[in-house]
């Protein structure tokens, strides 16, 4: 529009001449324009509308309703206010879940960012194969998720899985990665890092690649050594990119389901059981649904993810001022 | 701006008179069969419309004069689904539940008594129809039944020296495991898994020992749990069980190392392919006897349809998918033993191999029976979960059901 009036400056004399005749028009243009972007915010809006904000009021009417299964069809459960998400509170489940959704979040995201890290760091070095084998590196990502949780579950079988037998050849006792209380949470665990280690390589060698050269020559000159490099240059400078990495991963590792849902059902008893894999349980693992107490720990689960979302934007905003 | 705004009027138009053209065809064709189109909804989504069981659902539809919708889900999926569909008014026509699901829908109010749409079911047997009752009355009809069974391996059983007739109650079996192990070869194999499945498989030897559901850490209860434990414990049976699906567990039961697998009825057909010898006995109970085992198999329901005058051709299409010649023939397929007497007898002159498992599905007991209707859920949870503390090592077989006991009351 300015570049218009600009280049049209002969036009501008017309224009102020008619001034008290354009005011109302030009009111009248705005309101238009403004339309017209509601018009254009509006796909989205009714978008964000029908598949985030229902579905998320309707857990939290779910959460804070008495639903059994017969006022679930018929649609008239009682209010009763934080009942569900007391009974949760109260679950002798809700502790021990609770502790391995934070032990399952912390650790993963701890080893899938340092050998992360560590791979981004060795591939941007522009070997030969480097491409090819940073390819291969993204198999645990292209894997349909049943598929690497299923053999990761063969592989951990008491059994006759290749793990214990390994184990085995160099001596070691047979360990009941799935069936033992002590060991269930460590075998998702090191599933689940297998397959977030492409998603930290990814990006934060897609990071690297923003790192101006210059600068590594240059502390080359000073002499700086490989370790120097990496703590004084490359580290400072992938702190944005790291800070994404960290916040993507915690809310796609605290949500994790599907990973133990199949390895180990949450068992063996509540032994890898976290919040994630609880709130199904309860909602649809058993003959008879529980929806209140198992839409009200999914809510927790988003209160956590939440605090977390908040936490990065406070974060970042310091580092830009 | 404007010309590109008339495109997409245009556009627009079109896109709904195209629109509007398929829904007349959609229409059309769905009045095309004179009574309209009916629902029906089971778990076997291994079955596809060109199997015989998806002819046999179709030919019923077509001999009452309807055209017949079937949609397969998955076996847990297809309860949830059709509480959904309920809230939504959308419920189908008829539906093949798992049985224990019944007491859920009927608690959710959206099945159908079978006396008020006055279907007959006086043939059928009362234990077999008693898993799908709920206070004295029917909401269902039995399609068929199955339950479960120790398969032995004739061969790994002959070379550990043992009879399998020698099997009668827990300490013979045991001694059997022992031998078998002695021998080098594995002994059982089950399914514990943290499901259903696992209170399906462990509720033959907790009613075995006399067990009562609603006092799951009485003396009785413990004893059973403490024959499984023991068994894993000793390396009697694998560690793995606790992951076993009923399917993981018959693989592994094929592998041929295993002395005795407990599964169910349809597995015969795979039995079969296993390549060698295998013969079955029922689970004993604890002091000899067969132990009462669990009643599995599906049920033709009827949920509430806001159109009463859909019953007619409901009540006709399931009296032709429950009528005695496609009971034989559905039961076959899947291999369950038919709910009436009459086609039990007919299967067994056609198999011989079900004759043990008729005399089981006769013994068998509804999960939800004796009134327990919808609390059985809320008690199988806590079960199973007890199971898995047990034999995982993390709790004694007491403690883990006395947990168990305490859960269960808190519903």
């Amino acid at each position: 529009m300015t570049l218009a009036r600009v280049d049209r400056p002969r036009r501008a004399a017309a224009a102020k001449a008619a001034a008290l005749d354009a005011l109302p028009l030009r009111r009248r243009r705005r309101r238009r324009s403004r339309l017209t972007a509601l018009a254009f915010v509006a796909p989205l809006i009714a978008y964000l509308a029908a598949f985030y904000l229902y579905p998320l009021y309707r857990n939290l009417d779910l959460s804070l309703r008495d639903y059994t299964v017969r006022s679930f069809v018929s649609g008239d459960a009682p209010f009763t206010g934080w009942d569900n998400f007391r009974t949760v509170l109260d679950d002798p489940t809700f502790g021990p879940a609770l502790r391995h959704t934070l032990v399952f979040t912390f650790v993963s995201i701890a080893f899938q960012y340092v050998v992360g890290l560590a791979l981004a760091v060795f591939f941007n070095r522009h070997f030969r194969l480097a491409p090819t084998l940073r390819a291969l590196f993204l198999i645990p990502w292209l894997l349909p998720l049943i598929v690497s949780a299923s053999t990761w579950s063969w592989m951990f079988n008491s059994e006759s899985g290749v793990v214990d037998y390994a184990l085995h050849v160099v001596g070691v006792d047979p360990v009941g990665w799935l069936t033992s209380p002590d060991w269930a949470l460590t075998s998702v665990i090191v599933a689940n890092i297998w397959i977030g280690i492409p998603f930290n390589l990814v990006i934060l060698y897609s990071g690297l690649q923003n790192v101006p050269a210059e600068l590594y020559e240059a502390a080359a000159l000073d002499g700086a050594g490989a370790w120097q490099q990496f703590r004084r240059i490359t580290f400072p400078l992938l702190r944005p990119v790291s800070a994404i990495t960290l916040l993507l991963g915690l809310v796609y590792t605290l949500k994790v389901f599907d990973l133990i849902w199949i390895m180990s059902k949450g068992g063996p008893g509540d032994a890898s059981s976290t919040l994630a894999t609880w709130s199904y349980r309860l909602g649809f693992g058993t003959l008879l649904p529980r929806f209140g107490p198992g839409a009200a720990v999914g809510n927790i689960l988003i209160l956590i993810a939440l605090v977390f979302g908040l936490l990065y934007i406070r974060v970042q905003r310091r580092q830009e001022a | 701006m404007i010309p590109t705004r008339r495109t997409l009027l245009a556009a627009l138009a079109a896109v709904g008179t195209l629109a509007s053209l398929t829904a007349c065809a959609g229409g059309s064709a769905a009045s095309g069969a004179a009574g309209g189109t009916y629902a029906f909804w089971d778990p076997y989504p291994q079955f596809d419309a060109a199997s015989a069981w998806g002819k046999r659902v179709s030919r019923c539809g077509t001999e009452t004069g309807v055209t017949l919708k079937r949609t397969a889900y998955d076996t847990t999926d297809l309860g949830n689904k059709a509480l959904l569909a309920a809230q939504q008014g959308n419920a189908p026509d008829v539906m093949l539940v798992d049985n224990p699901v019944v007491s859920t829908l009927v608690e959710a109010g959206i099945l159908n008594k079978t006396s008020d749409l006055g279907l007959d079911t006086k043939s059928i047997q009362q234990n077999i129809i008693g898993a799908g009752a709920v206070d004295g009355a029917a909401y269902g009809v039995p399609i068929g039944a199955n339950t479960l069974g120790l398969y032995y391996n004739k061969k790994v059983l002959s070379a550990a020296g043992v009879d399998p007739a020698s099997v009668k109650d827990w300490s013979s079996l045991t001694a059997a495991l022992q031998k078998v192990k002695s021998a080098g070869k594995k002994g059982i194999t089950f399914s514990a898994i943290g499901t259903e499945e696992g209170s399906f498989q462990f509720l033959p030897w907790f009613w075995g020992a006399g067990g009562d559901l609603t006092e799951l850490n009485s003396a009785k209860g413990v004893a059973a749990l403490s024959l499984w434990k023991q068994w894993v414990d000793d390396g009697l049976a694998p560690k793995d069980v606790l992951q076993n699906t009923q399917t993981t567990s018959w693989q592994e039961f094929a592998t041929g190392d295993y002395a005795f697998g407990e599964n169910g009825t349809w597995q015969l057909g795979n039995a079969d392919k296993a390549g060698f010898d295998y013969g079955v006995i029922s689970i004993p109970a604890q002091n000899g006897g067969s132990a009462p085992v669990p009643t599995g198999g599906e049920f033709v329901t009827v949920p509430v349809q806001k159109d009463t005058a859909r019953y007619d051709v409901t009540k006709k299409i399931v009296a032709c998918l429950t009528s005695d010649a496609n009971l034989l023939a559905s039961d076959t397929t899947l291999t369950y033993v038919a709910p009436v007497a009459a086609v039990q007898a007919e299967q067994v002159k056609q198999n011989p191999k079900l004759k043990p498992w008729v005399a089981a599905v006769a013994a068998a007991r509804g999960r939800t029976s004796g009134g327990l209707g919808t609390k059985y859920p809320t008690i199988s949870q806590p079960l199973w979960t007890a199971v898995q503390a047990a034999l995982s090592g993390g709790k004694s077989a007491q403690s883990a059901l006395d947990t168990a006991q305490a859960g269960a009351q808190k519903g």
